[in-house]
């Protein structure tokens, strides 16, 4: 869910990257050196499944897991999405250099939100609250995606409203989707290895 | 996977030094990114297409990748010449595309092209090892550089795990579908695949702590600005504020 480059205005651009580096300040601050090595080696994985395609009725779409990504690294998630993104406009030119700052907000805004709410509704622990949880996470993270996409090109200019509409139409079943896998993942981590969704938020 | 199909080489593009070759890009990328005159986005395309020859980049890879960014660009021109407003042009039923509209495309087209084809040329050439090493230089926070390094490093050990991992679901008649099951299937596989990141964190965190990591990574060898990077770093300054009077 990128905005490709030179589409953007300057007042927009400028937002993003203040935004971005607030996000990152506090993502980098509250990330031990210790917690490095997890976080980063955590990122290629998102970025390995974010190159993922998934059918979605006739077609198909990639993954973003924001949401999931969220739940497992609480604000470093800001830091993290933005080396993921570098790399992608470093190794396959998407998106780009002058977008980072928005696109990395639009990400992990929304799983930062995600980490809130898994917070706020698994304080008891149970399996299916938590399956639950990640489900709720997982379409949190791309519909709060969707519409900062939506509102950045809107901020842009008017006449973007219809490709704005289109965008967050289209992402409904991507949503979904997430979800869906987000549940079905948080369900899976909690079973094998609890100890990655408690250490979430270092 | 072969990550960095433009960074080996031998052009003077190539030879240049890193740290140079950032900070003369970004200017120029952000100058074009916000500019709205078509005279600007030619003349940056122009420019790009100078570094690209310069460069001598692998012409095959190098269209598949303009091939995808313009995808998007393509969607752009179905639908924003007909919510612009303006001057007719021609129109299907109700809508009516606009002449304003397509200048606007056309200059977005213009200006992703410029953008991406100077990046490639400038950033694309170099290794990220070295990318790694000159975000330091240009006093990036120590933190974010080594998230940056390490994510870099697992990128192709994870993607292998991926294989691994896809390859066994294949074997057992795993076909994506519109269903539950192959959702599940997809969630199992990530699941697995953020386990083992989170075990190769682990090892790799416990290896540098055997070899008494203290969070500095010797580097043997240096940058060094020749008088060449300068020029270079002067001409691209020139043109970026040369391209403000256009």
């Amino acid at each position: 869910m990128h905005i490709s480059e030179g589409i953007l205005s300057a007042p927009v651009i400028i937002t993003g990257i203040s935004l971005t580096v607030v996000g990152v300040g506090i993502g980098l601050k509250k990330m031990d050196y210790d917690k490095i090595p997890e976080v980063a080696v955590l990122t290629s994985a998102f970025f390995v499944a974010s190159l993922i395609h998934i059918p979605i009725g006739p077609s198909s779409a990639h993954l973003i897991l924001n949401g999931l990504m969220g739940i497992l690294l609480g604000f470093s998630v800001f830091p993290a999405i933005l080396v993921g993104l570098t790399l992608q406009a470093i190794l396959f030119q998407f998106g780009g250099f002058t977008g980072l700052g928005v696109n990395t907000f639009n990400m992990a805004f929304p799983a930062v939100v995600s980490f809130g709410l898994f917070r706020f509704l698994t304080g008891s622990n149970h399996h299916y609250m938590l399956m639950f949880s990640g489900f709720l996470c997982g379409i949190v993270g791309i519909l709060g995606s969707a519409l900062l996409v939506a509102l950045s090109l809107v901020s842009t200019g008017d006449v973007f409203f219809p490709v704005a509409k289109l965008i967050v139409i289209a992402h409904i079943p991507v949503m979904i989707i997430e979800g869906l896998i987000t549940g079905t993942a948080v369900s899976f981590l909690n079973k094998v290895k609890p100890e990655m969704l408690a250490a979430g938020g270092g | 996977m072969h990550l960095e199909p433009f960074a080996e080489g031998k052009s003077f593009i190539h030879s240049l030094d890193p740290r140079i070759k950032i900070i003369g890009l970004l200017p120029f990328i952000t100058f074009v990114a916000v500019s709205d005159k078509i005279k600007v986005s030619l003349l940056s395309l122009i420019l790009g297409i100078c570094l690209m020859f310069l460069s001598k980049l692998n012409f095959k890879i190098l269209i598949s990748r303009l091939y995808i960014v313009n995808i998007f660009i393509l969607f752009l021109w179905v639908v924003l010449p007909f919510t612009f407003p303006g001057e007719k042009v021609f129109s299907v039923g109700s809508l009516t595309a606009s002449k304003e509209g397509f200048i606007y495309v056309f200059n977005i087209t213009l200006k992703t092209n410029a953008i991406i084809l100077s990046t490639i040329a400038l950033i694309g050439t170099i290794p990220v090892f070295k990318i790694t090493h000159a975000l330091r230089h240009l006093k990036i926070p120590k933190k974010l550089v080594m998230l940056f390094f390490f994510c870099y490093r697992y990128l192709t050990v994870l993607h292998r795990d991926y294989n691994v991992l896809y390859n066994a679901m294949k074997v057992r008649a795993f076909k994506p579908k519109n269903s539950l099951q192959t959702y599940k299937g997809y969630a199992y596989l990530i699941s697995m695949l953020i386990m083992k990141s989170y075990e190769h964190s682990q090892r790799m965190y416990n290896a540098m702590l055997c070899r008494g990591f203290n969070g500095k990574f010797p580097i043997l060898n240096k940058f060094k600005a020749k008088r060449i990077d300068y020029i270079f770093l002067f001409l691209m300054f020139f043109i970026t504020l040369l391209l403000n009077y256009a």
